[in-house]
């Protein structure tokens, strides 16, 4: 009889996420992605800004306030249905910044090449990086590029930095939620993920999925001039989708959330990959979907601005803050009953049947 | 959604749960038997709405949680062989073997792939004649056809580098095992959709008249389910003891005749082992022996490993519906999803991860501490 040589005496199960290398799963912004930030860059590199773990880190400069963020981008494949990596490394940094508030002046970038890669398909990254720019008055002010050999990355990674200055009056924290706040949802969610995925496994649906990749600084512009400081929180759920973004919530302001089903727009198409796929939209990235908590009494309002601008025309209030449950995300689905939506330990995997 | 948000339709399904509560004049135990509908059962709340009309006592129907450790373990060795492409169903790969799981063997070095079907790895060992690629193929009935497929176009076309690690298994023998059980409870069955949309309803005909249990085969949606306990009530109330078909945009009683032929050509019936149950006489499909040559474990001698399972895990008196997966020692505690001792509590059809996932407020209420340590551990 042949024996495994690792089954012997193996009594105790071993800890699956503790373990010694890094997995896919750790990308993933679910529990795996928390854990490798809390357990081996935070202990390292801890200091009182980082430690907040908000979309971009706020720094004082003269009297004033900035917020710096950055952001790197693998995405596969470059080019998706509603944009490319270009466009979505533009988009991605400037709504960490807009989540917390501020208003993107200035971006960095760095690209690493792998070598083959068509001039072509880096030139319409770069011209959608430039329309993706202008179209949000920033300026992109330093780059640095990187070749590497064939086979050493996957056509090209994009990295943006941004820089954004805050409004004193305008500061969403993840951790200012109250009871009673109102959460708004700006648009469809799941679209990104599900273009993405679609794009991967060459699935083919009626109408084409579309990333729903832009710009969130103009619903957050409007949501500043219109409600103010009765924005308590924003949130851009992109990896581990509006579940994740809401569970992180709930943890960092210590209080439960009641989400609605009935509230949560799933676009038809995207829903029926998902049930092709086996994959529950909750947990799809979104990179043009912001979710917000506002002051009760500010709600209608914010509801409005969102909705005067094409981007949050669906937008919906979605639940809000409970004191009960804190740290737990509950839905409350058609059929009223209600259950916990958690965050996933890694990547949500497809189903066999 | 067309043809699916009709079978979700929460005014209908409130209405079924009243008719079932009116109909049934005391407390009835029923069995589902896929791991899918388990999902919708728990994730919706659907056990809930029956009140003390029904107990739902959830089947051994999971195909991720019923494979046996030492196919896992099987698995996980190919994976680590660099001439090895290993592919699989997403579900498999969180599943923890004796010492990992197959994301962690990825993470080492090995090559891993999800794919979504068999026919796609078929497609990569034609692609990557280097490699030796070899699938997965686990599941009931529902899948064997595609699986039974793969192998039947690698041969017509001469791949040479394309095997299959057959771990499947089939309904009709656990049923039947339950039933044979002293201590068994179940009165009744929802039989699962999905296989019956493959191999029809006839086989359980002599099961529902020997054991005098009815059988209704039932959908995965809400209404779908709602109306297979509501029909199996029914039955039991009025002393009937019928296979009825509830599901009948899908299945006919004889299934999908070109499917079965399909799998009765590869494949034949064999002794299984099932995860946490134990071995069932002829109760899996096994490749018949002309197409030995594609056996990942002829091919790579595999066939005689044997590993037994960790005692901790109650998988095996979970998916025997002898305990509830909150009855569990481990449940929250030393198994979490993010730390799991059995297939149930990883895979999306298990019934521990659905108690888990979406319950946590009802046992946050009755075990305040179980529920903390849960909470911190998958933080």
């Amino acid at each position: 009889m042949t024996t495994i040589a690792f089954a012997a005496g193996a009594t105790c199960p071993v800890p699956l996420v503790a373990t010694e290398r890094v997995q896919l799963g750790h990308g993933s912004g679910g529990q795996m992605s928390a854990a490798l930030i809390r357990d081996r860059f935070l202990p390292l590199l801890d200091n009182p800004v980082l430690r907040q773990l908000g979309d971009a880190g706020v720094v004082p400069v003269h009297g004033g306030e900035i917020a710096m963020s950055t952001d790197t981008f693998v995405v596969s494949p470059l080019e998706f249905p509603g944009g490319n990596i270009g466009s979505l490394a533009v988009h991605g940094t400037l709504n960490d910044l807009a989540m917390m508030g501020a208003r993107p002046l200035f971006l960095s970038t760095g690209f690493i090449l792998e070598e083959g890669l068509p001039f072509e398909v880096l030139d319409r990254a770069i011209a959608a990086m430039a329309n993706a720019a202008l179209e949000n008055g920033v300026t992109i002010v330093a780059g640095d590029t990187k070749v590497v050999e064939r086979g050493r990355a996957d056509g090209l990674y994009v990295n943006t930095t941004g820089v954004g200055i805050l409004d004193p009056q305008f500061r969403p924290r993840p951790d200012a939620v109250k009871p009673g706040d109102v959460l708004l949802i700006s648009g469809p969610i799941a679209q990104h993920g599900m273009a993405i995925m679609s794009a991967r496994e060459g699935l083919e649906f009626e109408s084409q999925i579309e990333s729903d990749s832009a710009s969130l600084v103009p619903l957050v512009e409007l949501l500043r001039h219109r409600v103010g400081g009765a924005v308590r929180a924003l949130r851009d759920p992109t990896r581990g989708g509006v579940a994740s973004a809401l569970n992180e919530l709930a943890v960092a302001s210590g209080i439960g959330v009641l989400l609605e089903e009935s509230a949560v727009i799933v676009p038809a198409s995207v829903a029926a990959a998902c049930e092709m796929l086996g994959l529950d939209p909750l947990y799809v990235a979104n990179e043009g979907v912001l979710v917000a908590f506002v002051a009760p009494d500010a709600a209608d309002e914010a509801l409005a601005a969102l909705r005067s601008h094409p981007l949050g025309s669906q937008a919906t209030i979605a639940g809000r803050a409970v004191v009960e449950n804190s740290g737990l995300v509950v839905y409350c689905t058609r059929l009223g009953s209600r259950r916990v939506v958690d965050m996933l330990p890694g990547d949500q995997l497809p189903r066999i049947c | 959604m067309k043809y699916l948000d009709e079978y979700r339709d929460a005014a209908i399904v409130r209405s079924l749960a009243a008719r079932l509560r009116r109909t049934a004049t005391r407390r009835w135990v029923l069995m589902e038997v896929c791991g899918g509908q388990t999902h919708t059962i728990v994730k919706q709340g659907l056990d809930e709405l029956v009140g003390d009309a029904v107990e739902m006592i959830h089947g051994p129907g999971c195909p991720v949680c019923v494979t046996p450790l030492e196919q896992i373990d099987k698995a996980l060795m190919l994976a680590e062989r660099p001439d090895v492409i290993f592919t699989s169903f997403g579900d498999m790969l969180r599943v923890p073997g004796s010492d990992c799981d197959l994301q962690q063997v990825r993470a080492r070095g090995g090559t891993v792939r999800v794919v979504y079907s068999p026919l796609d790895a078929l497609q990569l060992a034609i692609r990557t004649p280097e490699k030796h690629v070899v699938f997965f193929a686990v599941g009931f009935e529902t899948t064997a056809p595609a699986n039974a497929m793969a192998v039947w176009r690698a041969r017509e076309l001469g791949v040479r580098n394309f095997s299959v690690l057959v771990s499947h298994v089939t309904v009709p023998p656990a049923m039947t095992a339950l039933l044979s059980a002293p201590d068994n409870r179940v009165q009744g069955f929802l039989a699962a959709g999905h296989v019956c949309t493959v191999m029809g309803w006839s086989e359980y005909e002599p099961i529902a008249a020997q054991y005098r249990v009815p059988i209704v085969v039932t959908g995965f949606e809400t209404v779908d389910i709602m109306e297979g306990m509501l029909m199996a009530v029914q039955q039991l109330e009025e002393g009937r003891f019928e296979v009825e078909n509830q599901y009948v945009r899908s299945v006919t009683r004889d299934g999908t005749v070109p499917a079965r032929h399909l799998v009765a050509q590869v494949f034949e019936l064999v002794d299984r082992k099932w995860r946490g149950i134990g071995a069932i006489p002829r109760s899996g499909l096994g490749l018949r022996p002309e197409f030995a040559d594609f056996d990942a474990e002829l091919r790579f001698g595999l066939g005689d490993i044997v590993v037994d399972e960790p005692a901790e895990c109650h998988a095996g008196d979970v998916l025997r519906g002898k305990l509830k997966p909150f009855e569990c020692p481990a449940f929250g505690t030393l198994c979490t999803p993010s730390r799991p001792l059995g297939a149930p509590m990883v895979s999306s059809e298990g019934a521990c991860a659905a108690y888990f996932n979406y319950r946590r407020l009802e046992r946050r209420s009755e075990q305040p501490d179980v529920v903390a340590v849960a909470t911190e551990q998958s933080l």
